[in-house]
């Protein structure tokens, strides 16, 4: 009787040892899956995530990791539950993604709270690494400051000099057309006016109209996804661009692209740091990503979410535990990033990554080639440049 | 180019060129919604997903079968209807005998249904639905630019409205329809069909607003919450006009429509809540609305 | 609601009757043990609802007016709980009083414009002025629109209790919507609440016997806001977020269903409605949009075969007063 417990006791403790040994990491990837962000994050977020955790090889790392998704339907409420019920329910430990700027800001608070980590790649706001920023936040892919310095210093230098902002009336958009308004206004030119739409809107006939009435040459689109489709595609039945004004797309991801067509989208100017056609490497990940998404083209966003993750598992390989958000943050900011999308870059005290941003046109149809061919790039800024610097930040993490 | 009140002409008739077709369809919608309300004293808040689902319709009519905006103007109204027949005799005669409450509260509940549906499947952004040919483009009237689509909308709607109202008030199918709404047991003894009157004119009524939804798909992208919030301002335009007369109910649409135009241009800000504010001015001055009869 | 044709609810009996204090003290017994076992946000989350669904309730239990705008009060007794809390600084106790004199004030606002029609009309009106006030809610720099207002603090109640901490939470949450739930009570009970449901039963009559009967709805009503507002104020502070959601008009179709399905003017109908409700659309998440057919298949089989609800069936068939 002794010697069978004592055996069980022995087999207990080895089975405990040998699952000891490897760590459990629980990713969240909370997105947009039915509206208005749904096509440039959504799924093709999640088939990106389940893309980082494959390649990683985490049995290798001793590590053992599980995905799970959520839609957070644009709302803060929503968003802040789901993130809440994760981390004190189930045990997730990352969240990922969160398209929609209200949402994210939402969650950062969240994750701060309960010391988890928070890898931004769908919202824009630079508040994130501004103001709001966070030791358990690092915002990835892009933001509003980025997309005002590239897109809109390269608008108003061509000869964009009144400008006229059509805002998505939410934390993003005033975002976005603050921060554009700061460049133009710092390259001699002017804001007209600017008006403000609900999010998810449907009609623009009324903004439009407001839009041609102030004669600006340029009208400014502070919003994204189905937004900026309804915007270009009503301005055109309006005859906006017949009457001598030009779109400047500020947020245009190539899903928006694809949906509104190379005849209505073409010349238009926009920045993303990836794109699928830009190499071999980028191709070759564009190719399997495909195979979950037939018929798309990966966005910044969803390549930003393989890229976070795959720099999120280095790091709690390193440190063997991903229980603690602030001790994994800093080790994400302690190694330098390089992953076949974004190449390498780092990740700055204000948590904020650093990497190259492109300037890209649209082309004609006459220049399509295969499918997907629809960018020409014009201009690559350097990481050093792309983003705000920061001493400029207002953050307190930085400045104490 | 002139101005007024220190507004441009140019953007003050935009605005009310804009705010005439919201009228048309506020029109189109709350005639449905009176209409129905006439003959069976129930609110019918599945109007606004019936007006979703013309949309939808005619969008896979478009999309699965190829058939174009001209097909879908007859065919839908005729689909949908019969859908709102469907509902009639299944669940809205059963309630006959209760508080006209619970009808409201059961299409309530039917909204619910067909919206969640239609999002579980579409998603909650918009489906886009490509101008018929014929239509597209537009001419510069020097005061503004007016895009051929949306004149269509208000002729084509004008038409509908006066239309029906004839239809009602001057015909004889009409008055056998109005004598059944108030005194149903003596038009029965007349040997007049009332409850398939009853289920025709439910019919009638929500294809009335998926024709409505035909009309809204090329200009209003097609999206599942396009009837819900839209619903509401009908409501509040039917109780401005009062449950009291068609007429009232196209008129009191178009005008309110312009109003909200006006005030987009004058007072941008309060343009979405303009409508309720003068309900509850009507409501405070006439409760029985500008064009109801005695509460 | 009125009709000849048939009385929605069962005659309510007028004493404590021994099920009302047993099912009284199972409900707190239940309550009072489940933190321990169940997520806490979710408790309270359902307990704020069953308040919002009790307050619902007077009106339309008991007064017999439908009100499609409840939201309104809820919502926005929430935006001022939750601005007061984090830009005035208040303490949780006093932002809570500033919500809910917030609900109470657009209640008598709200009220008295549409006590002015009945039935169908006054259903129709609430929907209107809380659209009306749902787009407000949209535009007010107060409310900061779709991103909601953001990091509530909880804070400290009375300066001694630690809100941060989820079970000093809820043990506050619990007392607040008990000691709401026994003040719903006293005014059902009270010569008050015959009153009501006189005016529910035939108001015409109520008329010629003497009572101002306007004036009876519309304390009703403004107790019926106000009571919402407290369930939207608590709501704030649970979750440190007040959004544009708790204006919509969704919100207050979703209060309508927890009534329906627990059952109209009964006492506990509410409570169990609430907690159903709101499990359900837990369990439901992962799977979209499927919540909305399911509370719109709910409101439509209750409206045909389930008009008395859960508690209501369960009460009838035990042939006690619930």
């Amino acid at each position: 009787m002794r010697l069978v417990a004592s055996m069980a006791f022995a087999a207990a403790a080895l089975f405990g040892a040998a699952a000891q040994a490897q760590t459990s990491v629980k990713i969240g990837v909370l997105t947009d899956m039915s509206s208005l962000y749904a096509d440039d994050t959504g799924p093709g977020s999640v088939a990106a995530a389940k893309m980082a955790v494959d390649d990683f090889n985490p049995a290798a790392h001793g590590l053992k990791v599980e995905i799970v998704s959520a839609d957070h339907q644009n709302k803060p409420d929503i968003g802040s539950n789901i993130a809440r019920q994760w981390f004190d329910v189930d045990h997730v430990d990352v969240i990922v993604d969160v398209p929609n700027s209200g949402v994210a800001l939402a969650v950062s608070d969240v994750t701060r709270e309960k010391n988890k980590v928070f890898l931004v790649s769908g919202a824009a706001i630079s508040d994130l690494t501004g103001p709001k920023c966070s030791p358990n936040t690092i915002h990835w892919t892009y933001d509003t400051w980025m997309l005002a310095n590239s897109t809109g210093k390269s608008v108003v230098k061509t000869g964009g000099d009144t400008w006229f902002f059509l805002t998505s009336d939410y934390a993003f958009g005033h975002a976005l057309e603050r921060d554009t308004t700061a460049v133009v206004l710092a390259n001699g030119g002017k804001v007209l006016g600017s008006v403000s739409h609900p999010l998810n809107n449907q009609d623009f006939s009324s903004f439009l109209l407001q839009a041609q009435q102030s004669k600006a040459k340029i009208i400014g689109l502070a919003n994204a996804g189905g937004d900026t489709i309804n915007a270009i595609k009503q301005g055109a039945e309006f005859g906006i661009t017949a009457g001598g004004q030009h779109f400047a797309g500020l947020l245009v991801f190539i899903g928006d692209v694809e949906a509104l067509g190379l005849k209505t989208a073409q010349g238009l100017v926009l920045t993303e740091t990836f794109y699928w056609d830009m190499n071999d490497a980028t191709r070759a990940w564009t190719k399997r990503w495909q195979v979950q998404r037939p018929g798309k083209f990966p966005t910044m966003n969803q390549a930003g979410v393989y890229s976070a993750i795959t720099h999120y598992l280095k790091a709690v390989a390193a440190l063997k535990s991903a229980a603690d958000g602030k001790a994994v943050v800093a080790q994400m900011k302690a190694i330098p990033t390089d992953d076949p999308l974004f190449g390498k870059g780092m990740v700055r005290a204000d948590g904020r990554k650093i990497h190259p941003a492109y300037l890209f046109e649209v082309k004609s149809p006459a220049e399509l080639k295969y499918p997907g061919d629809d960018y020409k790039l014009r201009a690559t800024v350097p990481a050093a440049e792309a983003f705000r610097p920061m001493k400029d930040d207002n953050c307190p993490m930085v400045t104490n | 180019m002139f101005e007024i009140f220190g507004i441009p002409s140019q953007a003050l008739f935009g605005q009310l060129l804009l705010g005439l077709i919201n009228g048309s369809f506020y029109a189109l919608l709350s005639l449905g919604l009176a209409v129905i309300f006439g003959m069976l004293n129930i609110i019918n808040f599945t109007h606004g997903a019936q007006y979703m689902m013309g949309a939808f319709v005619a969008y896979m009519l478009l999309q699965y079968l190829g058939l174009n905006y001209w097909a879908a103007l007859v065919i839908v109204p005729i689909l949908v209807g019969a859908t709102g027949i469907a509902i009639e005799r299944l669940f809205l005669k059963r309630l006959q005998k209760l508080d006209h409450l619970y009808g409201l509260i059961l299409t309530f509940g039917l909204a619910l249904i067909i919206e969640g549906l239609f999002r579980n499947y579409y998603g909650s952004s918009g489906q886009p639905y490509a101008m018929p040919e014929s239509l597209r483009g537009g001419r510069n009237l020097g005061f503004m630019f007016l895009p051929n689509y949306r004149a269509w909308v208000i002729v084509f709607s004008l038409t509908v409205c006066l239309a029906t109202w004839f239809a009602i008030e001057r015909t004889r199918l009409g008055s056998y329809l109005r004598a059944a709404t108030e005194n149903p047991t003596l038009v029965r003894a007349f040997g007049i069909n009332v409850p398939r009157m009853v289920t025709l004119t439910y019919g009638f009524g929500v294809g009335l607003a998926a024709l409505a939804g035909v009309m809204a798909a090329p200009i209003y992208n097609v999206s599942p919450q396009m009837g819900s919030d839209l619903i509401i301002v009908v409501f509040a335009v039917v109780v401005i006009g009062g449950m009291g007369s068609i007429m009232g109910a196209i008129i009191t649409g178009f005008v309110l429509g312009i109003v909200e135009g006006l005030t987009k241009v004058f007072f941008p800000e309060a343009s979405s809540t303009v409508i309720f504010v003068i309900m509850v001015i009507v409501l405070l001055i006439r409760p029985a609305g500008m064009f109801g009869r005695s509460a | 609601m009125q009709s000849a044709a048939e009385a929605p609810v069962m005659p309510v009996r007028r004493e404590t009757t021994p099920s009302v204090g047993v099912a009284f003290a199972a409900m707190v017994a239940l309550l009072a043990a489940a933190p321990f076992v169940v997520y806490p946000i979710f408790l309270m989350k359902a307990l704020c609802f069953a308040l919002f669904a009790c307050a619902f309730n007077l009106l339309i239990g008991y007064v017999g007016l439908v009100s499609f705008g409840h939201a309104l009060y809820f919502g926005w007794a929430s935006y001022l709980c939750a601005y007061a809390a984090k830009s005035w600084g208040m303490e949780p106790g006093l932002a809570v009083i500033v919500g809910t004199a917030t609900a109470a004030v657009l209640g008598v606002i709200a009220g008295s414009i549409a006590i002015r029609r009945q039935g169908i009309y006054f259903a129709m009106i609430t929907l209107a002025l809380a659209q009306m006030m749902y787009f407000f809610a949209l535009r007010a720099p107060l409310t900061s629109g779709e991103d909601g207002i953001q990091a509530v603090p909880r804070g400290r109640l009375f300066g001694v209790f630690d809100l941060t901490d989820d079970m000093t939470m809820y043990g506050v949450v619990l007392v607040v919507v008990l000691a709401a739930f026994v003040f719903i009570y006293r005014i059902i009970n009270s010569p008050f609440g015959e009153v009501l449901k006189a005016i529910r039963e035939n108001e015409q009559r109520a008329i010629s016997l003497g009572y101002q009967t306007d004036r009876y709805k519309l304390v009703a009503f403004v107790l019926s806001a106000a009571l919402a507002g407290l369930a939207g104020s608590l709501k704030a502070l649970v979750f440190q977020l007040a959004s544009l959601t708790d204006v919509h008009w969704t919100m207050s179709g979703e209060v309508v269903l927890m009534t329906l399905v627990g059952g109209l003017g009964t006492l506990f109908g509410p409570v169990v409605g609430a907690f159903l409700i709101i499990a359900m659309e837990n369990y439901l998440a992962p799977f979209g949009q499927w919540v909305l057919v399911i509370q719109g298949a709910i409101f439509v089989v209750c409206v045909l075969v389930f008009r008395r609800g859960i508690v209501g069936e369960l009460a009838n068939r035990l042939r006690v007063a619930l």
